[in-house]
């Protein structure tokens, strides 16, 4: 479905967005990826490390509050290199109460989530676990939905989402409500600027309030999609 | 300015289920409920989809065919609508042999369905019409019953040339004209040499079965109901074997009540 909605382009943008946070350039670290239980971007962090930098010591620990899609990653894994391995493991958690046995304070280099915060009920409790659980030093990333800034590509942008994707989910899944949820989870969730706040609100340091070089996200397609970070001092 | 017609936005939904759309939507959903209806028969909310969308001209005329009899007025009024929970199925079982509704919960039974598993109606837009649309596909089974028809392909196609015959459904003559590619040689020559024949005659020259008020005539006896439609049966159909087992069944306790009631 991902495929048909995105015409295959979400992978360019996971593909953006694991590259641009080049995993593994500073030495071997730990990672922990959440709402990521398919597996999609742990299996890109492992593979730059290793391709670019011949690091094989570089971990993720992939946690989602659903455990079928952890099954549906621990299955995909099993593909690769790094199954049975202690470069992947999958942990069935709630991001917004990571347990401090499992998560403890102050551990991980990179705290990834893909398209999954705009799903939790609270973000603020999301980037507050998320502040935690990253040491000194370690960064945020975020890679979500978000708002389109030219007005022209946005009415286009709203048409396709309307209409034309709540009806692929009625063909290809038997499924329109959870679509039509689907675009209109999409609109309610913050702006970039917003969204931008909040991580600083969160404590973490982040670029200028604006987009690009040096600013605290990065548009990807007119901004149907954004990239957040910010830095734990 | 066609353009902005085509993707205007659309409607608030007019009844439960209801899901409007713009003209745009409609040809994406038809062309892909279409390609969906094909590729997987077994989709009945695609297939539903498609008879809603491709109805058009044809549910005012079958609307108007109601009002045009008193019987289907009081449908109209009264829209009834069939269901496990609307339809009494305990009382009909204890209707005697012969009548409308202990021959439709034995066709229940045999058949291995149930009520329920019709799509509701989303795409027509008119509520009135709507129900119309459902109504059809409400009592689609009770034209099988009312034929002695099982559910195997043959028949749903056999009862489908019936349905574009007398009720002219685009959808049904669709399934008609394409369905009949999923059958073996024989089968195929059968349906057509034996069952669209009496699907046309049967079908043309007699009354709309859209009026008929089904929840009005289960005690009625099922031969006076096809008197009164000016309908007759098709030729004999091929049931299973586990539907050959039940009314072997059935025959045999019919005939044992008879027996009883014969001892002096």
């Amino acid at each position: 479905m991902n495929d048909a909605m995105s015409l295959g382009i979400h992978r360019l943008w996971k593909d953006d967005y694991v590259s641009s946070l080049k995993p593994g350039r500073k030495g071997p670290i730990r990672c922990i990826d959440l709402a990521g239980g398919t597996g999609d971007i742990a299996l890109r962090i492992l593979d730059h490390a290793r391709e670019q930098y011949a690091d094989r010591e570089t971990t993720v620990d992939v946690v989602d509050i659903n455990a079928e899609m952890l099954k549906e990653g621990y299955r995909r894994f099993k593909k690769t290199m790094y199954h049975n391995t202690p470069q992947v493991s999958f942990i069935e958690s709630n991001a917004q109460a990571l347990p401090e046995e499992t998560f403890p304070t102050n551990t991980y280099d990179l705290y990834t989530i893909a398209f999954g915060i705009r799903n939790c009920t609270s973000v603020p409790d999301v980037l507050k676990e998320a502040y935690r659980v990253l040491k000194p030093g370690g960064t945020f990333a975020c890679l979500e939905f978000s708002k389109v800034t030219n007005p022209l590509f946005n009415m286009v942008y709203d048409q396709y989402s309307f209409s034309v994707i709540p009806i692929m989910g009625s063909i290809l899944a038997g499924d329109r409500d959870s679509y039509q949820y689907l675009v209109e989870s999409i609109r309610k969730f913050p702006s970039q600027p917003e969204f931008a706040e909040m991580i600083k609100d969160a404590g973490f340091s982040s670029g200028g309030m604006h987009e690009g070089k040096g600013g605290a996200w990065r548009d990807l397609w007119g901004g149907i999609a954004s990239i957040h970070t910010g830095v734990k001092l | 300015m066609l353009a902005r017609a085509a993707l205007r936005q659309t409607q608030q939904p007019l009844y439960d289920g209801h899901v409007p759309l713009n003209w745009f939507e409609k040809g994406l959903m038809a062309i892909g409920s279409s390609y969906m209806c094909l590729a997987n028969p077994r989709r009945g909310d695609m297939v539903a989809a498609v008879g809603d969308l491709t109805a058009g001209p044809v549910l005012p005329r079958l609307r108007d065919t109601m009002l045009a009899s008193k019987e289907g007025r009081a449908i109209l009024k009264e829209r009834p609508r069939i269901s496990t929970k609307t339809v009494d199925l305990e009382k009909l079982a204890s209707l005697p042999e012969g009548t409308m509704g202990r021959r439709y919960i034995s066709w229940l039974e045999r058949c291995g369905v149930s009520p329920d598993t019709r799509e509701p109606v989303h795409y027509v837009d008119d509520p009135e019409l709507a129900y119309v649309m459902q109504r059809y596909r409400e009592c689609h089974d009770l034209y099988h019953c009312l034929f002695n028809l099982p559910v195997n392909v043959e028949a749903e196609l056999a009862l489908k040339f019936f349905e574009f015959a007398n009720l002219g459904l685009p959808m049904a003559g669709f399934a008609a004209a394409f369905g009949h590619f999923r059958l073996n040689s024989e089968r195929r020559a059968r349906l057509f040499s034996e069952y669209v024949p009496w699907a046309m005659k049967c079908g043309t020259s007699s009354k709309s079965l859209i009026t008929v008020y089904w929840e009005k005539r289960w005690e009625q006896d099922v031969s006076q109901i096809k008197e009164e439609l000016g309908v007759w049966d098709p030729p004999p159909a091929r049931w299973g074997k586990a539907a050959e087992a039940k009314m072997a069944a059935e025959r045999k306790r019919a005939e044992e009540a008879a027996a009883a009631d014969a001892q002096p």
